[in-house]
């Protein structure tokens, strides 16, 4: 999959505040949230989005609270990769168990402008800087991760070992004492 | 034998997935991606809604095991609109089609994180996952508790397992006997202010040293807390005799001390004299921003927030009161003190703590997570400073993008509410 879009940059330590303050965190409705998308640091962000646009970050993106409302806010308001130089913990897992494309990519990040357009390509490991005609390849994913991706996400992934039997667990261990 | 540190050696135990076999499997190193069995599952009515909707999608019929599920209604309520009152609503339903044993509505919720460990639901040595970042408060009494996402939690209440990366470990030695101001939420905020906010990410913290013996359990609650501000997954504390103490009568079940192995690989080791230590604040907008408060320039303060999930216990409620006991809250300031849990609130009222805090001009609350994240209760308006024994400054996070938060103890809390400005307690006292 290639994301191409417009860069929208942002510095380092993006918290989840900033992300999706909480007082939008009354609904869980994707839509709604997205109206909401980067209120916290930058009001007006997603009247201004197009489709596939890439939000392109520093260190420690989406740090703070473990509100999945964050990145289910910036999918739904049409951001098509995030690419950071690094990710906080729950985002990350965030991030893949719902199908938001994210890469790690420091070097990419040192070179991001806003406005310029790039290339996400997941399958082939590159940014592409399309204003200046560079390209920087990224790590890919451990292959859990990847694997996970590929079942569309962290429900469609459990749905399968459920239906092949390796899952759940059986109940009441806890009581067991 | 392999030397582990406390989050091998709890992890280890709790391999699911291969375990099956019967086979004896040797201990996780950091790094391996495994799935665990976990004890717990805790939400709460932000996170929860999420997680409901995603474990419908599931195709199960019923959660895993309805005794080891927690959801709290802790963050909006008593709810504060419309909207969250309907998302209570849904997961109260979720509650009770599932028969959730362990589901806190207003009246008997507290702060999730203050209200677990009460309950006697977090025993040395469990796994716990939780829709909520600080989950890792209960690395206090030697669990490894972690924060996740709601889909993360739905796929836990529906196959009590979750995937992990096994954490390396970063240990954090504390040396030296704490001066009087001196308490958890300073070793912590040192701490991160050392680590730095992303410092410990994907890793565990793993506290010990000598300082140990005579840190309160409440002293650890604060600091196992504010692992997370520094990017960790888990803040561990060993099970040692005072940990039993605390749990003896909590939880039926019978546990033993937890320690890490003498001689288990730590990814770096920092040492923290908190001897050396003068009580601190975190200026705004990061919680590694950290200084001696005496050092902070006296900046003027509107409101004063003393409670939290990470200094809303009854230790606290002590320290806060022992400042403020005969003396007024400034008349700029707004001090808003919210005891943890039902339970701590009235060891408040029985200890004579809430007229000390009527008193002295402050308000109390019903327990509930409100203001430390700008949701009701005490939210900032353009232009106000507030000083908060919370656990995150980030911008806008109280409320107004233009508003500012100022982490401490609550010592210093209830001397800057008196003062009318950041205030070291030995200057109003």
């Amino acid at each position: 999959m290639t994301i191409r879009g417009r860069v929208w940059t942002f510095g380092d330590h993006v918290d989840t505040d900033a992300i999706i303050p909480a007082r939008h965190l009354h609904t869980s409705d994707p839509d709604e949230l997205a109206r909401h998308c980067m209120a916290g640091v930058e009001p007006g962000f997603a009247d201004a989005l197009q489709m596939g646009d890439l939000i392109v970050a520093g260190e420690n993106f989406g740090c703070g609270s473990s509100r999945e409302h964050a990145p289910l806010a910036i999918k739904a308001a049409g951001i098509g990769c995030v690419v950071a130089a690094g990710f906080a913990r729950i985002f990350y897992r965030n991030a893949i168990n719902i199908g938001l494309p994210i890469v790690i990519c420091p070097e990419a990040v040192a070179s991001a402008e806003r406005g310029q357009t790039w290339d996400a390509d997941l399958d082939a490991g590159l940014i592409r800087n399309l204003t200046l005609g560079t390209q920087i390849p990224f790590e890919p994913f451990p292959p859990f991760m990847t694997k996970l991706l590929r079942a569309g996400g962290l429900i469609a992934y459990t749905r399968e070992r459920i239906a092949a039997g390796e899952l759940p667990r059986r109940r009441a261990t806890r009581a067991d004492g | 034998m392999t030397k582990l540190t406390l989050a091998e050696k709890i992890l280890s135990g709790h391999r699911w997935g291969e375990r099956q076999a019967g086979d004896a499997l040797p201990p996780v190193r950091p790094g391996d991606l495994i799935e665990v069995a976990v004890d717990l599952v805790l939400a709460n009515d932000i996170t929860a809604p999420i997680a409901i909707r995603e474990f419908e999608k599931l195709g199960v019929a019923d959660v895993f095991d309805p005794d080891a599920i927690v959801l709290v209604a802790d963050h909006f309520t008593p709810n504060k609109d419309i909207a969250s009152a309907e998302q209570a609503a849904g997961m109260r339903a979720f509650a009770r089609e599932h028969a959730i044993a362990h589901h806190y509505d207003v009246g008997r919720a507290g702060i999730e994180h203050v209200l677990l460990h009460e309950l006697g639901l977090v025993r040395p040595g469990d796994v716990i996952v939780g829709a909520d970042s600080h989950t890792c408060t209960a690395g206090a009494l030697g669990a490894f508790a972690t924060g996740m996402g709601s889909t993360d939690i739905a796929v836990a209440m529906a196959t009590g397992c979750a995937w992990m990366r096994v954490p390396e470990s970063i240990r954090v030695e504390l040396r030296g006997e704490p001066g009087a101001w001196v308490g958890g939420k300073d070793m912590i905020l040192e701490t991160i202010g050392r680590l730095g906010v992303s410092g410990a990410t994907y890793a565990a913290l793993e506290f010990g040293g000598p300082t140990l013996a005579r840190l309160s359990i409440d002293a650890r609650f604060t600091i196992a807390n504010m692992a997370i501000e520094a990017g960790a997954k888990a803040g561990l504390f060993p099970a040692d005799a005072a940990a039993l103490a605390y749990l003896d009568g909590r939880t039926a079940r019978a546990v033993g001390e937890i320690h890490a192995d003498g001689g288990a690989a730590y990814a770096r080791t920092i040492e923290i004299d908190v001897g050396a230590l003068d009580a601190v604040v975190a200026l705004p907008h990061l919680p590694e921003n950290v200084r001696p408060v005496r050092e902070a320039g006296g900046l003027p303060i509107d409101q004063s927030v003393i409670g939290s999930c990470t200094n809303g216990r009854i230790e606290d409620l002590r320290v806060a009161a022992d400042v403020l006991r005969g003396r007024r809250v400034h008349r700029d300031v707004r001090c808003i003190v919210i005891p943890g849990s039902p339970s701590v609130q009235l060891d408040a009222i029985r200890e004579g703590l809430v007229d000390v805090f009527l008193e002295a001009g402050a308000a109390v609350s019903t327990p509930t997570c409100g203001p430390c994240l700008g949701g009701h209760m005490g939210v900032l308006a353009a232009g106000e400073r507030a000083v908060s024994t919370t656990n995150r400054n980030f911008r806008g996070r109280m409320g107004s993008l233009d508003s500012e938060v100022v982490l401490a103890g609550p010592a210093v809390a209830a001397a800057s509410a008196i003062a009318g400005r950041l205030a070291h307690p030995e200057e109003v006292l």
